[in-house]
């Protein structure tokens, strides 16, 4: 291991629980998601009329829907898009966020005068409301709440690394790193990003739950994914006329949304821990 | 030749009663090679005066509101920012009080090192690499291929304010404004991180401002000393003048309030009172309401930088009266 590597592992000490565990929960999906086509059993999309509506059995190990296909595939293909909802859904807002809260923080004066009133008035609305408003607008499809996340969850980001950068600016090591002529955006980019960031990077871990839980929301609505396409939400969405007499059609899927957000909550609870950060 | 000649700088603070004056028609030079100290306590101005060099001040609200600051022949004051920062680190080196905290936390001293020499002279990271490795060595930190590793929070506090010169000679500046360079160390390092500027100083003819409150400090590594009180140039003399016989009621209270000129078992000398207020200074002479020998014209007179000798001049306006030699 290199010099810096020890190092590392020294500032860090022995890694908190929570991070092997949540960050094993959140393997386990990425792994599913990857290998979807070798794990899962049956084509998710191919009806079998045949077989609707059958209960966990040997050959359907967690049930079969309405329309005969297979709960279990639909559920290890579904990870594909659920997984890619929280990790795209918080990478737009994040890089926006971070970049309108650095330069908003760094500048100050009138720059951060106007960011932060468009700010204000992107938190007056209530997130899921804002949403739903522009995906309706938009029209329906995975690109579009992509888009709604980028317009409205940027605020988050932008406040936690504005407030980083009010404090940082005035650090001694700017002064440091002004002295020896860098520019700006250097300064900004090179040398307060790395020291601000952190916070933002947990916030964002635990964002993606909330992204996740959106995506199968608005995908329940009818605003998100659009049908045949095997993702979680949906397929709790198509299952409502049969909650009563095929319990399973919607609860595993559910199960795989909660688990899911369990891995992604305790991963971010983990590194907020290993880095001393509240809240 | 004077490599850097401050005429007359003034810098205010913008503040809720008015402008508050930091720095008051403050003028030095320097020579290339030579080491001018500025001396004086905590809120003399020292530091904003020099950090007005580079034009670095504090915040939004402090601003240069006269003066010139010629560095080579041209005025700092009215350069265009990208040249200025070309100026800073490149031409202009600076280091600070506090190593601990002047270094980036996240980033290997290593690249903190190459990194102006990327920048400024538009090295490859290898090269630059090699380089900081070289200035590592130079400045004194030993296995520096191993230590250009290290994060700032391995070093030591020395070797720490080490790697900051390194970062700071890494362009082979002309000028080295040093803020307190030793303040933050214990005595012994002190002394090695005084001998390393005067070998970079011997070495390749830097000039260096040392900005310091420690007379000690002075005596041992300046050819030339400013002291500063409120604002203002007190005196102005080469070294062994100002040692041996100061021209200003100030600089002599600083002196018998060193420690060691007080006699074993006897009560140290202090000077009576405090700094004036910033925002509503003292007419006349800025020292008057601590001085011993204060008169009624010292409350009132104009008070100007006096040549005593070619080499010495006090702002005391009665200094041929109170400072003759006894």
């Amino acid at each position: 291991m290199s010099a810096s590597g020890i190092a590392l592992r020294r500032r860090l000490g022995a890694l908190s629980p929570l991070i092997y565990v949540g960050g094993g929960i959140c393997l386990f999906w990425a792994v599913l998601a990857l290998a979807a086509p070798w794990i899962a059993p049956y084509d998710p999309i191919a009806q079998d009329l045949a077989a609707t509506l059958q209960p966990p059995n040997a050959a359907h190990l967690l049930g079969t829907d309405n329309f005969g296909r297979d709960v279990l595939s639909r559920i290890v293909w579904g990870t594909r898009l659920d997984l890619q909802m929280g990790v795209l859904g918080v990478l737009f807002p994040f890089i926006i966020g971070t970049t309108i809260g650095a330069l908003s923080g760094y500048f100050g004066g009138f720059v951060d005068m106007l960011l932060m009133r468009l700010l204000d008035v992107t938190i007056s609305f209530p997130f899921f409301v804002l949403i739903i408003a522009i995906v309706a607008t938009l029209g329906p499809g995975l690109i579009r709440v992509y888009i709604a996340l980028a317009l409205v969850g940027w605020v988050s980001y932008a406040r936690l690394i504005r407030s980083r950068f009010i404090v940082l600016k005035h650090a001694d090591f700017v002064m440091a790193a002004r002295s020896l002529g860098y520019r700006h955006l250097r300064i900004i980019f090179h040398h307060i990003l790395p020291n601000a960031i952190m916070p933002a990077v947990v916030f964002c871990v635990s964002d993606a739950v909330i992204d996740i839980v959106l995506g199968s929301s608005l995908s329940y609505l009818g605003l998100g994914i659009q049908p045949p396409t095997a993702e979680w939400g949906l397929m709790i969405a198509e299952s409502q006329t049969f909650i009563g007499t095929a319990w399973w059609i919607a609860t595993f899927p559910g199960l795989a949304i909660v688990l899911l957000a369990v891995g992604f909550s305790l991963l971010a609870d983990g590194i907020a821990e290993q880095l001393g950060i509240r809240d | 030749m004077a490599i850097l000649d401050v005429a007359d700088l003034s810098v205010e603070f913008a503040t809720a009663k008015g402008p508050l004056r930091a720095v008051d028609r403050v003028s030095f030079g320097l020579a290339e090679g030579e080491v001018l100290g500025i001396v004086g306590e905590s809120g003399s101005g020292k530091t904003v005066a020099c950090r007005s060099i580079l034009r670095l001040l504090p915040g939004e609200r402090a601003r240069i509101v006269g003066g010139k600051v010629l560095f080579e022949g041209r005025d700092l004051l009215q350069l265009a920012e990208p040249s200025m920062r070309e100026l800073r680190g490149g031409r202009i080196g600076m280091i600070f009080q506090n190593p601990s905290t002047h270094l980036d936390p996240l980033m290997t001293v290593g690249r903190q090192v190459a990194e102006p020499l990327i920048y400024h002279q538009g090295l490859s990271a290898s090269e630059a690499r090699k380089k900081a490795v070289e200035l590592l060595r130079l400045v004194g930190i030993p296995d520096p291929k191993r230590n250009a590793d290290a994060f700032p929070h391995q070093f030591s506090g020395g070797m720490r304010q080490r790697a900051m010169i390194a970062g700071a000679v890494a362009c082979e500046p002309r000028l080295l404004i040093a803020d307190e360079p030793t303040t933050a160390l214990d005595v012994t390092v002190q002394a090695q991180i005084l001998r390393l500027l005067l070998e970079l100083r011997d070495r390749t003819g830097l000039a260096i401002i040392l900005i310091t409150h420690d007379l000690g400090v002075v005596a041992a590594t300046c050819d030339n000393v400013a002291v500063m009180y409120a604002g203002r140039i007190m005196e102005r003399a080469a070294k062994a003048e100002l040692l041996r016989r100061p021209l200003h009621p100030y600089t002599e209270g600083l002196m018998r309030s060193r420690p060691t000129a007080a006699g074993r078992g006897r009560e140290l000398h202090t000077i009576e009172g405090q700094l004036p207020p910033l925002g509503d200074p003292p007419g006349g002479c800025r020292f008057h309401p601590r001085c011993i020998h204060a008169q009624a014209r010292c409350q009132t007179g104009a008070v100007a930088l006096e040549a005593a000798s070619i080499t010495h001049s006090t702002a005391c306006l009665r200094w041929r009266e109170v400072m003759a030699p006894a």
